[in-house]
């Protein structure tokens, strides 16, 4: 097991296992997101407050999750590269944030679609739309932060610890809507009693998010190649990588 | 449900639809930002060890 983590942190190897995953990851992920459309859209029963206006859940909830998990992972992913100094864990946390970051642009664009027909306006000031603009002004400042620093090293660094600072972030969002007064209902599923959805509208959430993470799986393989080949000093090896 | 209904969503189509193609087109344009992020790095990185090569 042990070996199988230290395997991980060696570039090539990483290079080598991301390049194989991709096309395990991806096509699942296109599977369950048709799968998910045709549950949410055609299979699912109107709601009994918001009629058919509350399929926008299909698309609004599972990028509201991606953005929070995947800042999430970045955080620990940057972390890790902080704490034992391993390049592999960087490039996945720079890789991470720009997915993240047009994943937290849908969840605040399709929220703000689903704000003005139920609550009359596209936008309001309150904790819970606030904190998620604040998560993207986090991604953007990270990408932001790296790109203004030449030396990689120091860039890695740098934006690690701007990446942990704003974790702090993340429960203020989830827990938003119960600390403050909002517009925005509570939640559908996390909820530690029971979830306050019926099972048909439920299945295609959950396959949804599923496959947003798988999506998010294979994107992030890709994206972690061109950062190892971008790091990467050993000509040897990335020789015989181009050369495939 | 004929199209026409499918697509009017009991009145929301308006909002509907525009937040799921916005979606379809954040996962495609991220698809193609990967792929093209990894095809630049690969060619830098091919010109980077044409230029090592050259002897100085």
């Amino acid at each position: 097991m042990w070996t199988w983590f230290h395997k991980l942190g060696s570039p090539p190897h990483m290079h080598r296992i991301a390049a194989w995953m991709t096309p395990w990851l991806a096509w699942p992920a296109g599977l369950l997101i048709v799968v998910a459309l045709y549950g949410g859209l055609l299979m699912a029963p109107a709601d009994y407050q918001q009629g058919e206006g509350f399929r926008m859940l299909y698309v609004h909830a599972p990028s509201a999750w991606m953005s929070m998990f995947i800042y999430g992972n970045m955080a620990i992913a940057a972390g890790v590269g902080l704490i034992w100094r391993i390049k592999v864990a960087h490039a996945v946390a720079a890789a991470s944030a720009p997915v993240g970051a047009w994943f937290t642009f849908a969840a605040l664009a399709t929220g703000s679609l689903w704000g003005k027909p139920m609550w009359g306006t596209w936008w309001v000031w309150d904790a819970r739309l606030t904190s998620e603009l604040i998560l993207l002004f986090l991604y953007l400042g990270y990408m932001a932060l790296r790109t203004s620093i030449e030396e990689p090293q120091r860039a890695d660094r740098a934006s690690a610890v701007l990446a942990l600072v704003g974790v702090i972030n993340l429960p203020i969002i989830h827990y938003s809507v119960y600390w403050w007064n909002t517009l925005h209902q509570g939640a559908t599923i996390t909820k530690l009693d029971k979830p306050s959805i019926t099972g048909e509208m439920l299945w295609p959430l959950l396959v949804m998010i599923l496959g947003f993470m798988l999506y998010y799986g294979a994107v992030l393989c890709v994206r972690v190649r061109a950062e190892i080949i971008r790091r990467e000093r050993n000509a040897v090896w990335l020789k015989e990588e181009l050369a495939q | 449900m004929n199209i026409l209904e499918f697509l009017h969503m009991g009145g929301h189509g308006l909002f509907l639809w525009p937040a799921f193609g916005l979606t379809l087109f954040v996962l495609l344009y991220n698809i193609w930002s990967a792929r093209r992020s990894l095809a630049e790095a690969r060619s830098a990185a091919a010109r980077r060890l044409q230029m090592e090569d050259i002897p100085s």
